[in-house]
């Protein structure tokens, strides 16, 4: 069998055609397997869903009670059968709950990773490389530019700044769902035991987290009765980096905003930004853990997704590995 | 290197001054001799670094990567020396320990020596050697694009914030004043900050000098001083120089303290004196030689080249108007009176060739409102007001209170539309605190708002509450940062615009372009329909070139 006859692009996602099901499709479906929780993988008005229980559960918090006609729970490496196509799903280490696919029928097997990294990470299992006929990989940062520096010494630039400007309140901004978390959890495992101030959009995902067992420490809403710029002097406060333009940010005293994030590697994305604090933390691979998952794995083809295929495709034409991009569309990257 | 390259990186995304004063204090203070002194020596341009011409570093990089990738790189990051930085390790993960890395002084020595065939190696081995953004730093210096929003003035501001706080804090003006003596890695002028040592002494006179600023004349400045302590003298609309002569040696400084001798051979060519003369800088003719002063514009034609024509030279003749003499040959005579120095300073001009240099007149008065008739009907175009002086005052570098004034001519003002705002950095980042402003024109389409400059400052916080309110109000379009707002004959904002000059521009679309604008009033009194016209802009610009 052709993998194309397996899984191919179509206008509302990755569609099996033989097993009728779609991966992270961007409109309703009648059956959607999802990798994460992120917005734009994760969708609501599906007619049956099939992820992990984490995602499952954030997709709720997110979308409310009825995000899906039915949905049912998978279990890493639980096998399922849908129609004589034989999924799995394996870890992701992306955010809390994501997920690659196994998709396997006839001996052929297409593992779709969705978003993934290979750094650590204590808020979500590590990636598990899965053997496979074809690999489709994401691409968010697939530039030879790219290199995601050690957190921890990211993390160390934040106390720095607040030595330097301990007067300054410093906004961090993160998205929502698995950066923030991740941010915090940082934070801590860095020695600070402060209490971190959040946005209210964080809240019940933060929550959530805890919930499962990830400690974030002393996390305290950023809200005030009344305007008082000198509550949050030398605070951190992590919140959605839109917030930061908004008047929400007004209670801050001088604030200084970071931003924690791949893209930060460049400097012109900061400065366009209004970034004082670039923070190059990032949830996606980097580009050497993109080449190095690629060999690891060593699949007989690479699919491209999201991101720059272009260049990734290139790479595997050098090292002669059949590769193609995808042209997905609907992946805005809400992660990172 | 990494202390250096740390401090770029957030340089260059800190807007705030006092951020930027603190973050190089830090530097300066954390950071040991000769590496400081050599990344103060770049903050303030005055490295001397061997350069590498960015042909060779592409080269360098495609002798280790496929070229298709490094084109996609660097379409995405659109800089050269940050591609590099960037795409260096290629598919390696960045192992570089921060400790073992060259440092700056390592580096700035090291590229020194090198001679011509031993470039190409050494620049590869040191890229291999740095992290990305050490690497980056590395190759900012060697290309010699070193943009970061830092002014030399800055690194000296923050140079004395290192030294103090309290008794051994050196001021500004005094690091300002040995400057020009000193050379790279200035470690004499970092063990006299650190209180090690005694001040650096200097060899020659013929050096830049801080200049003495004034204090715009605000309400009430006047009423409480006496009329009889002050000299005036016409304020010019020229650029303020020094002139530096010693022992051969002839330099003319710009008042911020960069050379621009090169620019102005006809005027350091007539220099027949030595010592340091403050003055300024003009085109026309001087006083003596009947001709008349030329206007800011003609002037501007000789300004901010490195070499000058025979043509220019003859079209656009410069000269200085003499105000104060610092130096008399090498005896600094700056703690002399004022009235002293002047007398002294005659002597001086009466002496220099009379086509290139004159002595700056005194305007005599007796009554603050006497002056003040004088300054709104100056006998000169290029006149732009009235200095006043305190005639007992000694030339004290920086902007004091009290022995200086400038008491211009009003500035000018229109009433304008506001068309467009986009958001502020630092505090301002969630105010829209920059706004372009419009006047109304006859165009193809009929009378329409054409936007005539661009103001982000005058307002107070209370104001700006008032105007960001309005912009999220009132938006009707966005583009990117910007958003563009309701103007219309019978709904709008007018704003009432000070600037202080006006001229004809091929720049921009309505043919004019104002110097200094900024908000001087709302006026939500008045209704759009009723704000000027270009028409009143362009009569400005013909009155000032009458």
């Amino acid at each position: 069998m052709k993998p194309e006859a397996l899984l191919h692009p179509t206008p509302a996602g990755l569609f099996c055609p033989i097993g009728r099901f779609h991966v992270d499709p961007v409109r309703p479906v009648g059956r959607a397997l999802i990798t994460h929780g992120h917005s734009d993988h994760a969708r609501a008005g599906h007619e049956k869903v099939l992820a992990t229980r984490q995602t499952l559960d954030i997709m709720r918090l997110r979308y409310g009670e009825d995000f899906c006609g039915s949905e049912q729970a998978a279990a890493f490496g639980e096998e399922f059968d849908l129609d004589g196509v034989r999924v799995s799903f394996h870890p992701a280490g992306h955010v809390l709950g994501s997920a690659q696919i196994a998709i396997e029928k006839d001996g052929l097997r297409i593992v779709v990773s969705g978003d993934y990294k290979r750094g650590t990470d204590p808020t979500c299992a590590p990636f598990v490389p899965v053997a496979c006929d074809v690999f489709i990989t994401e691409a968010t940062f697939g530039l030879p530019v790219f290199h995601h520096p050690d957190p921890k010494a990211e993390i160390g630039k934040l106390f720095t700044s607040l030595e330097q400007f301990p007067e300054r309140s410093h906004l961090v901004g993160a998205y929502a769902l698995g950066k923030a978390q991740r941010v915090i959890r940082l934070i801590r495992d860095c020695g600070y035991s402060d209490p971190i101030y959040i946005h209210g959009a964080l809240a019940k995902l933060c929550d959530y987290y805890v919930g499962q067992g990830i400690d974030l420490g002393d996390i305290r809403p950023a809200t005030i009765e009344k305007s008082d710029p000198e509550a949050f002097k030398g605070a951190v406060i992590v919140g959605p980096p839109s917030a930061f333009q908004e008047r929400w940010a007004r209670r801050f005293n001088e604030p200084l905003v970071a931003f924690a994030s791949g893209w930060m590697m460049v400097r012109q994305r900061a400065k366009q930004g209004g970034v004082e604090l670039p923070l190059v933390i990032s949830d996606h691979c980097d580009w050497p853990e993109l080449l190095a998952t690629i060999e690891e794995i060593g699949p007989s083809e690479v699919w491209v997704t999201h991101g720059r295929e272009e260049a990734l495709v290139r790479w595997c034409e050098l090292k002669a590995i059949p590769a193609r991009p995808l042209h997905l569309v609907g992946y805005e990257d809400e992660g990172d | 290197m990494k202390p250096f390259a740390t401090l770029l990186d957030r340089l260059v995304l800190t807007p705030s001054r006092n951020g930027k004063l603190k973050l190089l204090a830090d530097y300066f203070r954390d950071t040991p001799d000769p590496d400081r002194g050599y990344g103060l020596a770049a903050l303030a341009g005055a490295l001397d670094l061997k350069s590498i011409k960015p042909a060779m570093l592409r080269e360098l990089v495609l002798e280790r990567m496929d070229p298709i990738l490094f084109q996609y790189s660097y379409d995405y990051v659109g800089d050269l020396a940050e591609t590099i930085s960037l795409v260096w390790d290629g598919g390696r993960k960045d192992m570089i320990d921060d400790d073992h890395q060259p440092r700056l002084g390592e580096v700035v020595t090291k590229m020194n020596s090198l001679g011509r065939l031993e470039v190409r190696s050494a620049v590869r081995d040191l890229l291999d050697r740095l992290d990305t953004s050490s690497r980056f730093a590395f190759l900012k210096l060697v290309t010699g694009a070193l943009r970061i929003g830092v002014s030399a003035r800055l690194a000296k501001q923050a140079l004395s914030d290192m030294s103090g706080p309290g008794e051994n804090r050196k001021d500004v003006t005094e690091i300002e004043t040995l400057w020009h003596g000193l050379t790279p890695p200035y470690e004499p002028l970092f063990a006299w900050l650190e209180g090690r040592a005694e001040k650096p002494v200097l060899a020659t006179p013929a050096i830049f000098h801080s200049v003495m600023l004034a204090n715009p004349v605000e309400e009430g400045d006047l009423e409480k001083l006496d009329p009889a302590d002050y000299a005036a003298e016409w304020k010019w609309d020229g650029i303020r120089v020094q002139m530096s002569s010693y022992g051969g040696t002839k330099k003319l400084y710009s008042r911020s303290g960069d050379d621009i001798t090169g620019a102005f051979p006809d005027i350091v060519e007539a220099i027949n004196f030595e010592g340091v003369i403050d003055g300024e800088l003009l085109v026309g003719g001087t006083a003596r030689s009947n001709n008349p002063t030329r206007t800011f514009s003609d002037l501007q034609q000789r300004l901010n080249r490195k070499t000058v024509t025979g043509r220019m030279l003859d079209d656009y003749p410069a000269f200085v108007r003499a105000y104060d003499l610092l130096f008399e040959r090498a005896r600094d005579i700056r703690a002399e009176t004022f009235f002293e120095r002047r007398k002294r300073l005659g002597d001086v001009i009466e002496h220099a060739p009379h086509d290139r240099f004159d002595l700056s007149q005194l305007v005599p008065f007796a009554t603050w409102d006497e002056l003040d008739r004088l300054r709104v009907a100056p006998p000169d175009p290029v006149i732009e007001g009235v200095m006043i002086k305190r005639k007992d005052s000694p030339y004290q570098a920086g902007r004091l209170k009290g022995p200086w004034f400038k008491w211009k001519r009003d500035p000018y003002n229109i009433d304008a539309v506001m068309l467009y705002a986009q958001r502020g950095h630092g505090k301002r980042s969630s105010y829209y605190s920059d706004f372009t402003f419009g006047v109304w024109a006859e165009t193809p389409d009929g009378e329409e708002l054409v936007p005539v400059g661009k103001a982000y400052f005058g307002f107070t916080d209370a104001e700006l509450e008032v105007l960001d309110k309005f912009v999220r109000d009132n938006t009707t379009d966005r583009f990117g940062p910007v958003r563009a707002v309701r103007a219309e004959p019978d709904f709008g904002f007018v704003l009432e615009v000070a600037f202080e000059g006006i001229n004809r521009s091929t720049r921009h679309k309505s043919g004019v372009a104002m110097r200094f604008p900024r908000i001087a009033r709302l006026r939500q009194d008045k209704l759009p329909r009723d704000a000027d016209r270009l028409s009143t802009l362009t009569a400005m610009v013909e009155a000032r070139e009458a």
